[in-house]
C-alpha cells in the first residue's frame, strides 16, 4: 500500500455553482476551431489526391525538383531520376504511401498538432471554458492515444527525412547539363527544407532529448546550451508546424506545375 | 472530556493563523511529536506573508563577506530607533541565517550568486545586501515552502475558520478558543494546551493600507481580551512606497527592492529629493551627492549609500513632507523612477511582478515611465508583549508570533526583518509551546460560559431587525484612522479620535446583519469589528501618551525623539476583559542592555 | 463614468440563478471592486471570496463573461461592452454566490511525495541559477486553482477527481522533478495515480494562468517526455539494464521522509 492512499481521499460530486450551459463566453472562441478545420481539411485532401497521382513529382531541367511527397522515391517504378539508389521492386502503388506514415505519423503525434485536432475535431474541449462534447474521457491513458507517447520515435525518423530532403534542397542547385544552377524551384525547396528542420528542432521531444531531461545543468553545460537555444524555438513550434506544414504542400505544388508542363521553372542564373 | 455544545477538537498546541509564524511554529511542535492544530480564516497559503516582495533578512555573508550578526543586530536596534527587546533583536539576527537554510532544506529556491549560494539583495537600512530573495515573490516562496512541509507532516488545517475569542480554564491558563466555519456559520469549539497566536498585522483599519482584508487584528485583540499585554500599539509602518492611482489600487505596495535595485524618489519639480532628508543620526554613512550615491549600487566601499535606502520610517515622512509643500504628483504622491536608471531587461528579470501590477493595474510601464506612489500603512511594529527565548506571553499556555508579537523591531522595523521575524520566532513559539505542554502544567477545564458569551456576541446583528450597516461602520473607521492616527500625527486630533472610537464601540453594538450565516461576509465582517476596534483604540491611546516622535510615531507637536522616552514601552491591558472593556496603560521598562551588546551599538555611533 | 449592469450569480448548493445590479463605475476599477461596492450597499451578504486584492494570493477567482478570471485583476474598462457575468468556478462544488470548495485540491496537495534533498553542508547548500530557475517559473504559481476550474478532464468529468491531479499540481511534480537537490522519483506515481496520461495537452491551463507560467510546453509536456523516457523508450531501458539501475518505486519514494 502506498503511503498516498491511507491519507487523503478525493469526495466526489457536490452541487456545482453557475447556470447549466456549455459556456457562457460570448466571444467568438468557435473561430479558431473553424480555422484549423479548415486549414488541416484542405491539407488531408489536397495530399491524398497527390500521394495518389503517381505522376508528375519529378523534374529533371533545369534542374532537378523532386516533391517532398515523393521523397525519398522508394519503388522500382519511380521516375528515373528521382531514385536514391535502393528500391523495393514488388511495389505498384503510388511511391509517396511508402514513406507519408512517417511524416504523418510526426505530425498526428506532434503536442501542437495535438492540441489543435483534439479542440477543433474532437471538441474535447472545443475552447477553454466551453464544454467538452463527450460523456465519458480517458484522455491518452489507453490505446489507440496512448500512442502518442510515440512521438519521439517519429521524431527521429523525421530527422532521417530532413536530412533527405535537405539533400534534395541542395541537389537542386544542380543544372541537369552539369555545373550549378539556381531556380525559383531551388528556392522553393530550400525554404522548404529550411521550415521542416525549424519544425522539428523546435519539437518539445526535441528540447526534452537535447537537454530538458536533465536534472541539473550546471553538470551538462553542453546540453543546457543546446536547450537554451531550442528553447525560444520551441516557444514558436505553433508557427513553424503551420508554416511548413503549408508549405510543403505549396512546394509540391510548384513541382507538379513545373513536371507537368503548366509552368516553367525560372531560372534565376 | 470536554462537554461543547458545539463540534469540538482537542489539540496539545493550537496554532491561530497560517501565515510564515503560525506555519513555521507547526512545524517546530509537530517535529517535537505533538498534536498541532492550526486555524485560518482564509484558505491555507493565502495568508498576507505572500504580499511580502523584497526579500528575507539574514547575515549569511554570501554577497559581503564582512556581514554577520552582530552588524545585522545592530542595523535592527538602530532602525527601530532603540525601542526593540534587544533579546529578540539579538536572538533574530543569529539565527536567521539557520532559519533560511531550513526553508532551503524543504524546497525553497531562492536566486543565487556564481558561485551557488543563496544572493542577497540591498535594502533600506541594512548596511551590507543582505536579503535573500526570489525575484520579487519572495513572500510567495516562504509561505508555500512552509505550507508544503506543513501538508507533508500531516498537521490539521482548519480553513476559513474565524476564531471569536480565546478561552481560559478555571485557574486562567490558556484552554483554547471558539471559533464559527465561514461556509456554514457553525461554531466550533477547540481544546488546547497551549495556544499560539501568530494572526498577523493590523493594517485593515487604515484607509490606505497594504494589507489583505485578514489585517484585522484578531490575535492582538483576543490576546489583551485574554489578559495579555500590547506594547508599541503607537509604532504603525508607513511603507514609503505605496500606489495612488488609481484609486482602487491606492495603497497597494510598491516593493522596496525598486530602490535597492537602484530606483530613486523625484519630486514634482525632478528634484532627487531625499538629500534634503538626512536625519544626523545616518549623515555619516549616506552619500551627500547623485555621483557618490550612484557608485555605491556598483561597489559599497566606493560611495555610502544613497539616502533612498534610509530606514522606511525616514522615507515615508520626506516623502509626506514634500507632497505636502506642493512638489507632489497629480495624484498626491512622488515619482519612483527605475526607467531612466536601469535596463528594461533588468527591471523585468528583477522586478517581475512590480512590472505586471503597474502594467495591468495602473496601465503604467515601469521600464518606460516613473511610478507614482505615496505611503501605505504597512506594519504593525507593536504587538503582544512576549518573553523573547519562548515567545510566551504573560499568559499561561498563551504564545505568541510573528506580526502579531511586539518588541523585535522597536520604533521602526527595517524591510525583510519581517520574514526573518516569522521564522525565527515562529520557531521559537513552537518550541516553548512544545516545553510548555511537555511540563505538564497545562489547562484542566474549558470555561464553556466564555464559550456562550463569544457566541451570544457573534449572534445579536442578526436578532436587531434595523440597525448600522457593518461595512459604513468600517468605511467610517478606515477614515478616522487614516485622518487622525495616521502617519503624522498631533495632539489634539488623537484626543479626538480617542472620543469617536469610544462612539464607534457603540456604533458596533447597533449592527443589523442580513441575510443567513453561511459564507455571509457582512456577518463575518461585523465578527471583526470587536478586534479592529479594539486595536485601533489601543493606537490611538498609545499614540497619545508618547508625546515624542520616534520611528514609526510622529507627532507634529512635538517632533523630536525624546530620550525620556527611550527607556520604557508602554503596554496596554484590558480592564474586563471583553472587546468594549476601558483600556489602560503603563509605562513597561525596556530590557537592560548587556555590556557587549552596549558596546557594539556605542561602536556605530 | 458610465453606468454598467453586473448578472452575478447568486445561489447555494440547493439552486440559483443570475441577479443583475446597476453600478456606475470609476477609472481604473476592477471587477472586484464592483463586487465589493454592491457588498456595501445592496447585498451585504453577497459571498465573495478574497484577500490581497492585489494579484498576488490567487483568493477571487471566478468566471467573468465565461472564463475563469482573477477579480482583482480583471479592469472593467477592458471588458466588452454590455453586462458583465459573473459566475462561480464551475469545476467545484458550489458553498454560496460566487465562493466554491475547492477542497479537491488541498486533497490533491497531500498527495505530493515531499522533497528529498541530501544532507545539508556547512554554510547551505550549492545550487547554481540556470537549474534554479526552472523550478522557480513554477513555484511563480499562486494557488488560484483557475487551471484546475478549466481543465475539461475534471470540469466535464466529475468521476476523474479520483485520478487526475490536475495542472497546478502537474507544475508542482515538474518542479520536484527538475529541483537539482531532489533525490526522489515519482515519474511511476505521476502516470499511475496522478493520472498524466488524461491530459491532452489542449492548453487551457497556459491560457488562463494569471501568473503566465508556461504549464503545458514547460511542466507537462516534460513530464509526459519523462514518463517515455521511463516507460516507453527501449533504449532507455536497455541503459539501465546494463548499467544495472533500477528506478525507486513511486510507493517507496512517497514515504522517503524530507528532513
Amino acid at each position: 500500500m502506498t503511503a498516498v492512499e491511507s491519507s487523503t481521499k478525493v469526495v466526489l460530486g457536490g452541487t456545482r455553482g453557475g447556470p447549466e450551459a456549455a459556456t457562457l463566453r460570448q466571444d467568438r472562441w468557435w473561430l479558431q476551431p473553424v480555422i484549423t478545420v479548415s486549414v488541416l481539411t484542405a491539407f488531408v485532401i489536397y495530399s491524398t489526391w497527390a500521394a495518389f497521382q503517381n505522376r508528375y513529382y519529378f523534374v529533371a531541367s533545369p534542374v532537378h525538383l523532386v516533391s517532398p511527397f515523393y521523397s525519398p522515391c522508394l519503388a522500382s517504378t519511380c521516375t528515373p531520376g528521382s531514385k536514391i539508389g535502393f528500391a523495393f521492386s514488388g511495389w505498384t502503388l503510388s511511391p509517396a504511401l511508402l514513406i507519408l506514415i512517417f511524416p504523418l505519423g510526426f505530425r498526428l503525434t506532434c503536442y501542437y498538432y495535438r492540441r489543435s485536432y483534439y479542440r477543433a475535431f474532437w471538441w474535447s474541449p472545443p475552447a477553454c471554458a466551453v464544454s467538452d462534447a463527450h460523456g465519458a474521457y480517458s484522455g491518452e491513458t489507453r490505446f489507440p492515444l496512448i500512442m502518442q507517447n510515440l512521438h519521439r520515435y517519429f521524431f527521429y525518423a523525421g530527422l532521417v527525412f530532413n536530412v533527405l530532403l535537405t539533400y534534395d534542397a541542395v541537389d537542386a542547385f544542380r543544372q541537369s547539363g552539369g555545373g550549378i544552377a539556381m531556380t525559383v524551384g531551388t528556392l522553393v525547396l530550400c525554404v522548404n527544407a529550411t521550415l521542416l528542420w525549424l519544425y522539428s528542432l523546435s519539437c518539445h521531444a526535441c528540447r526534452h532529448l537535447c537537454g530538458g531531461g536533465v536534472k541539473s545543468f550546471k553538470a551538462h553545460p553542453l546540453r543546457y546550451r543546446f536547450w537554451k537555444f531550442l528553447t525560444p524555438l520551441n516557444v514558436k513550434h505553433m508557427n513553424f508546424a503551420w508554416a511548413s506544414l503549408v508549405f510543403v504542400a505549396l512546394t509540391d505544388v510548384y513541382v507538379r506545375l513545373v513536371a507537368s508542363g503548366a509552368l516553367t521553372d525560372y531560372k534565376i542564373f | 472530556m470536554i462537554d461543547s455544545p458545539y463540534e469540538h477538537h482537542d489539540y496539545d498546541v493550537l496554532i491561530i493563523g497560517a501565515g510564515g509564524a503560525g506555519l513555521r511554529a507547526a512545524i517546530e511542535a509537530k517535529q517535537r511529536g505533538l498534536k498541532v492544530g492550526i486555524i485560518t480564516k482564509s484558505l491555507l497559503g493565502k495568508a498576507h506573508t505572500v504580499m511580502a516582495e523584497g526579500g528575507i533578512a539574514a547575515a549569511m555573508g554570501n554577497v559581503y563577506e564582512e556581514d554577520n550578526w552582530m552588524v545585522h543586530f545592530r542595523d535592527t536596534m538602530r532602525g527601530g530607533k532603540y525601542l526593540n527587546n534587544y533579546r529578540m533583536a539579538e536572538l533574530h539576527a543569529k539565527e536567521s541565517p539557520e532559519r533560511v537554510w531550513d526553508l532551503e532544506q524543504w524546497g525553497a529556491l531562492f536566486d543565487r550568486t556564481k558561485n551557488g549560494k543563496i544572493l542577497q539583495r540591498d535594502f533600506g537600512g541594512h548596511r551590507f545586501a543582505r536579503l535573500a530573495h526570489v525575484g520579487d515573490r519572495t513572500g510567495l516562496e516562504l509561505i508555500r515552502t512552509l505550507q508544503q512541509k506543513v501538508v507533508s507532516m500531516d498537521t490539521d488545517v482548519f480553513m476559513e475558520c474565524k476564531v471569536l475569542k480565546l478561552v481560559h480554564d478555571a485557574d486562567g491558563r490558556m484552554a483554547g478558543c471558539v471559533a464559527y466555519w465561514r461556509a456554514t456559520g457553525e461554531f466550533v469549539t477547540f481544546a488546547a494546551k497551549a495556544v499560539i497566536v501568530a494572526t498577523g498585522g493590523v493594517g485593515k483599519s487604515w484607509k490606505f493600507t497594504s494589507n489583505s482584508w485578514e489585517g484585522t487584528g484578531d490575535g492582538h485583540a483576543m490576546a489583551l481580551w485574554a489578559g495579555a499585554k500590547l506594547i508599541d500599539m503607537e509604532c504603525i509602518q508607513f511603507h514609503p512606497t505605496g500606489m495612488v492611482w488609481p484609486l482602487s489600487v491606492r495603497g497597494l505596495l510598491v516593493t522596496e527592492g525598486v530602490r535597492g535595485d537602484g530606483g530613486v524618489l523625484r519630486n514634482s519639480e525632478g528634484q532627487r529629493f531625499m538629500f534634503n532628508y538626512v536625519a544626523d543620526m545616518f549623515r555619516a554613512e549616506t552619500a551627500d551627492s547623485e555621483e557618490e550615491a550612484d557608485k555605491w549600487y556598483d561597489d559599497h566601499t566606493a560611495g555610502r549609500r544613497p539616502p533612498e535606502l534610509l530606514p522606511r520610517d525616514e522615507v515615508a515622512r520626506a516623502i509626506n513632507t514634500e507632497v505636502k509643500a506642493g512638489r507632489g504628483t497629480p495624484h498626491g504622491g512622488v515619482y519612483l523612477d527605475i526607467a531612466s536608471r536601469r535596463s528594461a531587461e533588468f527591471i523585468r528579470r528583477r522586478l517581475p511582478s512590480m512590472y505586471h501590477q503597474f502594467m495591468e493595474l495602473a496601465g503604467v510601464d515601469i521600464t518606460r515611465e516613473s511610478m507614482e506612489i505615496g505611503p501605505t500603512c504597512h506594519y504593525i511594529m507593536g504587538g503582544i508583549q512576549v518573553e523573547a527565548d519562548t515567545a510566551a506571553t504573560v499568559v499561561p499556555g498563551l504564545f505568541a508570533a510573528g506580526e502579531a508579537a511586539g518588541g523585535m523591531h522597536g520604533a521602526n522595523r527595517l524591510g525583510g526583518n519581517s520574514l526573518s521575524d516569522l521564522v525565527v520566532f515562529g520557531r521559537r513559539a513552537g518550541m516553548g509551546a512544545a516545553d510548555y505542554v511537555q511540563a505538564g502544567d497545562t489547562a484542566t477545564s474549558f470555561d464553556l460560559g466564555e464559550v456562550e458569551a463569544a457566541v451570544r456576541d457573534a449572534l445579536a446583528p442578526f436578532e436587531r431587525a434595523t440597525g448600522e450597516n457593518p461595512y459604513t461602520i468600517q468605511h467610517d473607521l478606515q477614515e478616522l484612522m487614516q485622518t487622525k492616527v495616521g502617519i503624522i500625527r498631533n495632539g489634539p486630533e488623537l484626543e479626538e479620535a480617542k472620543g469617536q472610537l469610544d462612539e464607534f464601540v457603540e456604533r458596533v453594538k447597533n449592527i443589523a446583519v442580513k441575510g443567513g450565516r453561511a459564507y455571509n461576509p457582512g456577518w463575518n465582517l461585523t465578527t471583526d469589528l470587536p478586534a479592529m476596534l479594539t486595536v485601533s483604540r489601543s493606537t490611538a491611546i498609545a499614540a497619545s501618551l508618547r508625546r515624542e516622535s520616534r520611528g514609526g510615531h510622529t507627532r507634529e507637536d512635538f517632533p523630536q525623539a525624546d530620550p525620556a522616552f527611550a527607556k520604557f514601552n508602554f503596554a496596554l491591558s484590558s480592564e474586563g476583559g471583553n472587546w468594549d472593556s476601558p483600556m489602560v496603560a503603563v509605562e513597561s521598562a525596556l530590557l537592560a542592555l548587556p555590556e557587549d551588546l552596549k558596546a557594539l551599538l556605542e561602536e556605530a555611533k | 463614468m458610465a453606468d454598467v449592469t453586473m448578472r452575478i450569480w447568486r445561489g447555494d448548493s440547493s439552486g440559483g440563478d443570475f441577479e443583475n445590479y446597476t453600478v456606475d463605475l470609476s477609472e481604473g476599477e476592477v471587477v472586484l471592486d464592483i463586487i465589493h461596492r454592491i457588498q456595501a450597499t445592496e447585498a451585504p451578504d453577497l459571498a465573495c471570496r478574497w484577500n490581497c486584492k492585489a494579484g498576488k494570493c490567487g483568493s477571487c477567482s471566478a468566471e467573468i463573461n465565461g472564463k475563469p478570471r482573477l477579480m482583482c485583476m480583471t479592469r472593467m474598462d477592458q471588458l466588452p461592452e454590455g453586462p458583465v457575468t459573473v459566475t462561480p468556478m464551475k469545476t467545484f462544488p458550489i458553498i454560496r454566490d460566487l465562493v466554491t470548495d475547492v477542497s479537491f485540491n488541498y486533497e490533491m496537495a497531500k498527495r505530493v511525495p515531499a522533497l528529498l534533498p541530501p544532507p545539508m553542508p556547512e554554510g547551505g547548500y550549492r545550487m547554481f541559477q540556470e537549474d534554479v530557475e526552472r523550478g522557480q517559473e513554477f513555484r511563480k504559481c499562486i494557488e488560484c486553482f483557475m487551471c484546475q476550474d478549466v481543465c475539461h478532464v475534471i470540469r466535464d468529468h466529475e468521476e476523474n477527481k479520483q485520478h487526475f491531479a490536475g495542472p497546478r499540481f502537474f507544475i508542482r511534480y515538474a518542479e520536484l522533478e527538475m529541483h537539482p537537490l531532489d533525490q526522489n522519483d515519482r515519474r511511476d506515481l505521476i502516470r499511475e495515480e496522478m493520472g498524466l496520461g488524461y491530459c491532452n495537452i489542449t492548453k487551457c491551463c497556459t491560457e488562463v494562468c494569471p501568473e503566465h507560467i508556461h504549464i503545458t510546453d514547460n511542466a507537462i509536456i516534460p513530464l509526459k517526455e519523462r514518463v517515455v523516457d521511463a516507460h516507453y523508450d527501449p533504449v532507455a531501458w536497455l541503459g539501465r539494464k546494463i548499467t544495472r539501475r533500477t528506478k525507486r518505486s513511486a510507493a517507496e519514494a512517497a514515504v522517503q521522509p524530507a528532513p
